[in-house]
């Protein structure tokens, strides 16, 4: 099987996968971070976004070949201490029910205000869009990028 | 220390205690035995010899006074892991922010219902919580008495610190190992709800840290040294069943370690244990051991295998023409009967009977089903997302012929339950192929496992009758016909029993070869919606009041005269009457339309209300205002986040599911063909709490149930079109504003 540099969180990993394994499994079996989750595999749940780069991305969609050279981050290494602004706003507004995809939830939100630090409700909607809730803490989820919005200025 | 023990055959340890590293003590304080408890103290043993894995008990208190509570039931989202460590930490009278939290495992001697169905834990644990926190406080009270020689009745006691009447203090810590060794006292008082600290305060999901961090808490996270992966080949149709398959392909695959098959011992369980039938296949199923889960996964692709139609291959077209037969029919099971409805009908002036159709849904919890499973000589260790541990123990040892102590099962939070983590047959699975591995193993199924071999909520129709004599609603014939299952327990009798002189509940099945169970708000799911479209329907026909006919009904139930009515027609009005004012029910700017519609099951009554306006054409629900009767609330902000996830929840899925079979299999199998409510469709939810001091119910199922119906109501009555099948989406042509209300 080949190998592949993987630079995530900031350490490089060597990997040794076929070719086809999503980043989501080499994440999850190899590298032991298993933060990011398995929903639907097919990029339609949002609960394995990474950032790739600073960008939101479905990491069961993603080859290993697609990511090597840049940059990934996972949930684990969002922040040192649990204290990204998101982070911090989940908390505070006590978002997550089951808790399975709030992951995801999290990881699209911090890429998002990154691009937006000041949306309206309207473009958090959208952005939150393509990640689903299945407990549906859909009011809370809004309510705390909202707020991560306001702590991160 | 010496040992206290009298007849320990027949009183069991109501507490252990053994000393810390540090010179502490841990206290383990049973709730299966704290109505009738005796105490033991054991030797003091050294934390080094202390197994912590058999270690269950609901309390550790460590002599610098640290306090860790065990949640005894699983966590599937209801928030019980944050909740009943709360109600124990308050008459214990330690500070929330002192106590770290653990999840208990499984331990059927000293834990009683652990369960996490029904919406029960907080109602049915509620006392036994309490008087376990109480009784241990009241000994580590009369410890600290006991030191300093005065009345433990002269000592107060507020966030772990015991103080006397000349002011002197000691700290739990300081008194546990004397505490340890006293009588456990028969009675204790109770906290006054007036006293309370920690419940009815807002208290953050315990695990939130570790949500936000990535850390493993869920069964898909489970790992231990060796675990392999299993990825399960199961019949591609209900009906069919595995004749020969060929894994050469599959064999060569990176990572594949042995393909196998397993059912033998799932067929020997079903002939000792039938009423487990329907939730299983009884066919063979070819399993993928592999390193990893993807390896499993791809490699399970390149099975080939040859299966038969053992029974027929059904479709949703089959069902809807059999169900609709059996309405039509008479081989009904009559659930209650009051009066004589046949000769109420043939009296009445007017009458209205409508039909009210659902489908199959899948119960789609955000994490797929999996479950670890290592079979030794010495023990069966199982791990993983169940709701029914015991139950599941059970079936293990009786199908591996394996004493129950055996069994050790580590409860994970789990991403997700809705009921389909009832039944576990994903444990038997992993019981069965560990078993013959002689290996732990997690079986791992893919998201389209997980929609194909569901056990779901099954298709139901439901047809209501009702009789007008002057004005009055005199006759009441609610007729349901249900693929499997019929209703069951109390759900007969819940409104308008009692309300109508002649009354009339009828069920009729149809035994189809699909697997099928329990969904969040089993039947009152659907039924709710059917009924509070009626009440509508009736109201308009009858022209009278909407709210003011469900209040004149209400006004007929005396619950004091029928034991089987549960609901308080009392309470029920006074939640109706908090809607009307919070909702602004007919005050609204003309271009919101309101739904309207109050409901009781899961001993929570709810009324809500869903606001409505015209979008392009179209519906769109705006917002939900929802009151809520659950009695004492524990902890407010856990409570509202399963309201408003409840009732967003019955909002999608009345609007969108939808699951159809065609050759015995459904039509859906990921996220791209099943459409799950989003962000942007997801309403505002305006929760109102009831504050009295009633005993406190459950909150993950009752308030989906209303959803559909307040959804419903209201599409009423913004296009004057009324819905009579779920999901809502499927007519297009009924979300269209009727041509005479654009031109009126």
């Amino acid at each position: 099987m080949p190998t592949y540099q993987l630079k995530v969180n900031g350490v490089s990993k060597t990997v040794d996968v076929s070719a086809d394994t999503p980043v989501l499994w080499v994440l999850r079996d190899h590298l032991d971070l298993v933060g990011t989750k398995y929903g639907c595999g097919i990029g339609q749940c949002g609960a394995c976004t990474i950032h790739v780069d600073g960008v939101a991305m479905r990491s069961c969609s993603l080859t290993p070949s697609q990511v090597e050279g840049r940059s990934l981050t996972t949930i684990e290494g969002l922040s040192e201490n649990n204290d990204h602004p998101v982070q911090q706003a989940w908390k505070e507004v006590d978002v997550p029910q089951c808790g399975y995809c709030q992951a995801g939830q999290i990881m699209t939100a911090s890429a998002f205000l990154e691009q937006n630090p000041d949306p309206s409700e309207e473009e958090v909607k959208n952005a939150m869009h393509g990640n689903i809730c299945r407990c549906a803490s859909y009011t809370r989820i809004r309510t705390a990028v909202m707020t991560a919005a306001q702590n991160m200025d | 220390m010496k040992a206290n023990k009298t007849s320990p055959l027949t009183r069991r340890a109501f507490i252990k205690n053994s000393s810390l590293a540090g010179g502490g003590m841990v206290i383990g304080f049973h709730l299966l035995n704290s109505c009738k408890p005796k105490v033991i103290a054991e030797p003091s043993v050294d934390l080094s010899s202390l197994d912590y894995n058999n270690f269950n008990a609901f309390i550790k208190i460590a002599d610098n006074g640290a306090v860790t509570i065990f949640s005894p039931n699983p966590e599937i989202g209801q928030g019980v892991k944050t909740s009943m460590p709360m109600i124990i930490a308050e008459e214990l009278d330690v500070a929330w922010k002192d106590v770290y939290v653990e999840q208990g495992i499984l331990d059927t001697e000293n834990y009683t219902r652990q369960v996490a169905g029904g919406s029960q834990s907080i109602r049915q644990g509620w006392d036994a919580l309490r008087q376990t926190g109480a009784k241990a406080r009241h000994m580590l009270v009369s410890a600290a008495a006991a030191r300093w020689g005065v009345a433990p009745s002269e000592c107060t006691v507020n966030e772990g610190v015991i103080t006397n009447a000349a002011g002197e203090t000691l700290g739990y810590g300081e008194v546990v190992k004397e505490a340890a060794l006293l009588e456990v006292p028969e009675d204790v008082e109770l906290k006054k709800p007036k006293d309370y600290k920690i419940m009815r305060k807002n208290a953050g999901n315990v695990d939130i840290d570790k949500i936000t961090t990535g850390k493993p808490l869920f069964g898909l996270d489970y790992k231990t040294e060796g675990m392999v992966y299993a990825a399960v080949l199961r019949p591609p149709s209900f009906g069919h069943t595995l004749v020969s398959f060929d894994a050469t392909e599959a064999k060569r695959m990176p990572g594949v370690i042995d393909v196998i098959t397993i059912g033998e011992r799932v067929r020997d369980l079903l002939a000792d244990d039938p009423s487990f039938s329907s939730k299983i296949s009884s066919s063979d199923k070819v399993v993928v051991i592999a390193k990893t889960t993807w390896q499993a996964f791809k490699a399970k692709e390149v099975v080939k295998a040859i299966w038969e139609e053992e029974t027929p291959l059904e479709s949703t077209e089959e069902h809807n023409e059999i169900l609709t037969g059996l309405l039509d029919g008479n081989s009904f099971k009559t659930m209650r009967s009051d009066g004589n409805v046949k000769k109420a009908f043939a009296e009445a002036d007017d009458i209205l009977e409508r039909t009210y159709e659902s489908p199959f849904l899948p119960h789609n919890c955000m994490e797929p089903m999996n479950f670890f499973a290592h079979v030794t000589n010495e023990k069966v260790h199982l791990a993983g997302p169940i709701q029914t541990p015991a139950w599941k123990a059970g079936l293990v040892a009786k199908m591996l012929g394996r004493d129950e102590k055996d069994i050790h099962l580590e409860m994970t939070r789990m991403g997700g339950g809705f009921g389909r983590r009832l039944y576990g047959d994903f444990v038997i699975e992993a019981a069965e192929v560990s078993d013959k591995i002689k290996s732990p193993v997690k079986v791992v199924y893919t998201r389209e496992d997980d929609m194909e071999d569901g056990i779901y909520r099954m298709a139901i129709k439901y047809r209501i009758k009702a009789g007008i004599k002057n004005g009055q609603v005199t006759a009441y014939h609610l007729k349901e016909a249900a693929v499997n299952d019929n209703m069951y327990g109390l759900i007969p009798n819940f409104f308008p029993a009692g309300a109508i002189e002649n009354y009339q509940v009828d069920v009729a099945n149809y035994k189809s070869n699909i697997t099928t169970g329990a969904w969040r708000a089993p039947y009152t799911n659907f039924l709710a919606f059917a009924e509070q479209s009626f009440f509508d329907e009736l109201a308009e026909m009858m022209e009278v009041d909407k709210i003011q006919l469900r209040l004149d009904l209400l006004d007929k139930v005396k619950p004091e005269e029928d034991e089987r009515i549960q609901y308080s027609p009392e309470r029920m009005k006074k939640v109706i009457a908090k809607a009307v004012e919070k909702s602004g029910w007919g005050n609204q700017p003309d271009h919101i339309y309101q739904g309207f519609v109050n409901y009781y099951c899961h001993n929570t009554h709810v009324a809500e209300v869903a606001d409505v306006e015209i979008e392009n054409g179209g519906p769109v629900v705006k917002k939900i205002t929802c009151v809520v009767d659950c009695g004492i609330v524990v902890n407010p902000l856990g409570a509202l986040n399963q309201i408003e996830g409840g009732v967003i929840d019955g909002v999608g899925h009345s609007m969108y599911g939808e699951l159809d079979f065609a050759n015995g299999r459904p039509t859906a199998n990921n996220f791209d063909k099943y459409r799950l409510i989003r962000m942007k469709e997801a309403p505002i939810v305006e929760t109102y709490l009831m504050e009295n001091d009633h005993s406190p119910t459950g909150l993950g199922e009752p308030t989906l149930p209303p959803a559909g119906g307040a959804v419903a109501n209201a599409f009423k009555a913004a296009t004057g079109n009324r819905l009579y099948q779920q999901p809502f989406a499927k007519r297009p042509e009924l979300l269209k504003v009727l041509e005479k209300e654009i031109i009126g």
